[in-house]
């Protein structure tokens, strides 16, 4: 059974003329338990908005996205927010920690909502990331590669069985990106998690098992895409 | 790390503003309780220590100056009445008891009160309290040079038995204008909580014949302190009507707690101002917290994205934001109380210094649970603001 399906996606915003247009439209996606896929596209064809959807951030106008044998689309916002906790985690390309907490404490933020927290593997998983000689150090105090390390450390903190990944390296010299990826990349193979990992870095492919064009999968196209990030 | 954890780290990363808000706050309850519980106790405490007499009669004039000065040791006499009243009243037949008072020197600023020995040595200023002497000392006799000190006085001023002074001139301290006789301490008073602990009480002929003062009023006094009989209910109205309806020389003050309970209704405005400073106060406060977390809720929206993004709720963050406000509100009472217990010992020293009346601010009383109350609720209305819009803030648009 797979990990991640998705059937007959459609997500739509409102242009600036005020008709709806299509930003996503993906009639099937699957994803199984523990893999690595990544997910290419050009700056505004979907990509964000597809990983807001199967994180359950943003609700989709038609389809449906099951995710461990449950469907999204069809759960209230607050399920979603658990499920959310529960079964996935997040890597954002500007890593978003938390201001004023070390970095242990953002590791345990990441538990908060999920499987409680767990000091003795949030301190496990900064060991792991390189960084447990770092725990007491506040984001300020980190280099760029240390962030996304942090970042890494805690979308792994709720033992996710998916990892979402928006352009992890986007923002880090290519040294550090190439570190950032394998990292992100093993300690998922380690914890059995599946990855999608958002680029649109042409030099990634060859380390994933998949690559899919968000061209070729989202049907909606950059045209429908006008005016969003991703 | 649990919402309360959360909220108590938002408030520590915005320390200078989170400790304005907390001052705020806490400024808003202490003024507003010190107010309140000032007014009662004062009420309470003044209408109390009427040194146990009903009634005082003294020279034509204003009641509350014949109260004032007769009872409390404040204010000047309206003037001199003559021996003969004070017989006289002293006979009527519903008058338990009637001490006569003389005033017009000082020691030190510490007033000097002539009276008969008898008041201090029978009187019950409170149901069933007598003055008592410290040990050692002894009551002075009628025609003596020799002085009963109050516990007050005898503090501040560093005088026991056996020490002697020479009194001044008038009721405020001159240097310039001592008088020639000189008086031993006799004794000092055990502390009674009353005016009677400021002042130095000689015998009455000291005060009628002292070096400088009129011959002619030698034998005047102030006024006349009155205890009623028990049961003699219709006493106050026939003294009332004989000496304030029919005569025109004298001014009976009856019933003395009345006085000053009028006394205290004729300033009420002087609390009610304070009472809408306070309010004042505490609305500013809570307009402190409402910006300061609506500001911080702009800066925020990317860190309540990203703990929404993790799986928080959005009553999560809600509750968090609200939090952040009710601990504010919280810190602030608890500071209030501080600031209370300060301010409430520091003006009931003081009060009791210049009238003698003891205040006692931390006997409890409503404000101390309404004052309160009304700020936490202030904290909630205004956090609620602020913690609607960090519910709605959208995921999507503040993850960057």
């Amino acid at each position: 059974m797979s990990l991640l399906s998705i059937k007959g996606l459609v997500k739509r915003y409102p242009s600036d003329s005020g008709a709806q247009i299509d930003v996503v439209r993906i009639p099937s996606l699957l994803v199984e338990p523990g893999e690595q896929i990544l997910l290419q596209g050009e700056s505004g064809s979907g990509k964000s908005t597809l990983l807001n959807l199967i994180a359950g951030i943003v609700v989709a106008d038609e389809g449906e996205i099951v995710l461990s044998g449950e469907n999204i689309c069809a759960l209230s916002e607050s399920e979603r927010d658990a499920h959310r906790a529960r079964s996935l985690g997040y890597v954002f390309q500007n890593f978003n920690l938390l201001n004023g907490y070390t970095s242990l404490e953002n590791v345990e933020l990441g538990m908060s909502f999920g499987s409680g927290v767990d000091r003795s593997y949030a301190k496990n998983l900064l060991d792991r990331v390189g960084l447990g000689n770092r725990q007491s150090y506040r984001p300020e105090q980190l280099s760029q590669g240390q962030k996304q390390r942090v970042a890494v450390a805690r979308a792994l903190a709720n033992r996710p069985k998916l990892v979402l990944a928006d352009e992890p390296t986007g923002n880090l010299d290519p040294t550090n990106a190439k570190l950032s990826l394998e990292l992100i990349q093993s300690l998922c193979s380690e914890n059995g998690a599946a990855l999608i990992l958002v680029s649109h870095d042409p030099g990634l492919d060859d380390k994933f098992e998949r690559t899919l064009e968000l061209a070729e999968l989202n049907q909606a196209g950059m045209a429908g895409a006008e005016g969003r990030s991703a | 790390m649990r919402a309360y954890e959360i909220a108590f780290r938002g408030i520590c990363q915005r320390r200078v503003s989170s400790l304005i808000t907390i001052g705020a706050v806490a400024l808003a309850c202490s003024m507003l309780m010190l107010v309140w519980a000032f007014k009662k106790e004062a009420e309470r405490s003044f209408a109390g220590a009427n040194g146990g007499f009903d009634a005082v009669l003294g020279p034509r004039g204003s009641k509350l100056q014949i109260v004032l000065n007769g009872l409390y040791h404040l204010d000047e006499s309206p003037g001199l009445m003559k021996w003969d009243d004070y017989e006289q009243i002293a006979r009527f037949p519903a008058i338990e008891a009637a001490y006569p008072i003389a005033v017009g020197d000082n020691y030190r600023g510490y007033r000097l009160v002539g009276t008969v020995p008898e008041y201090l040595q029978n009187h019950y200023y409170i149901d069933s309290k007598q003055f008592e002497l410290q040990p050692g000392g002894e009551l002075f006799a009628d025609e003596s040079m020799l002085a009963v000190a109050g516990s007050l006085v005898a503090r501040r001023l560093g005088i026991g038995v056996g020490d002697t002074f020479q009194p001044y001139h008038g009721l405020i301290f001159n240097e310039n204008a001592i008088h020639e006789e000189v008086y031993t301490v006799s004794g000092v008073l055990e502390p009674t909580g009353t005016p009677a602990d400021r002042v130095i009480w000689i015998p009455i002929r000291g005060i009628q014949t002292m070096s400088g003062h009129n011959p002619a009023a030698a034998s005047d006094i102030s006024a006349v302190l009155l205890k009623f009989k028990q049961g003699a209910n219709m006493a106050g109205f026939q003294l009332d009507m004989l000496y304030n309806k029919q005569g025109n020389r004298l001014t009976l003050a009856w019933p003395a707690n009345r006085t000053i309970i009028q006394f205290f209704d004729k300033i009420s405005w002087i609390d009610k101002a304070l009472q809408a400073m306070a309010a004042l106060v505490a609305v500013v406060a809570g307009g402190s917290i409402l910006a300061i977390l609506y500001n911080a809720m702009n800066e925020r929206r990317r860190d309540i994205a990203v703990l929404r993004a993790l799986g928080a709720k959005k009553m999560t963050v809600f509750s968090i934001s609200l939090l952040e406000a009710m601990g504010m509100t919280f810190a602030g009472v608890v500071a209030g109380f501080a600031v209370y217990a300060v301010f409430g010992f520091a003006v009931g020293e003081v009060v009791q210094r210049e009238t003698g009346v003891a205040l006692n601010p931390f006997s409890g009383n409503a404000a101390m649970i309404w004052a309160p109350v009304g700020m936490l609720g202030i904290g909630f209305l205004s956090g609620l603001v602020p913690s609607i819009k960090a519910y709605k803030t959208e995921v999507s648009k503040n993850l960057l």
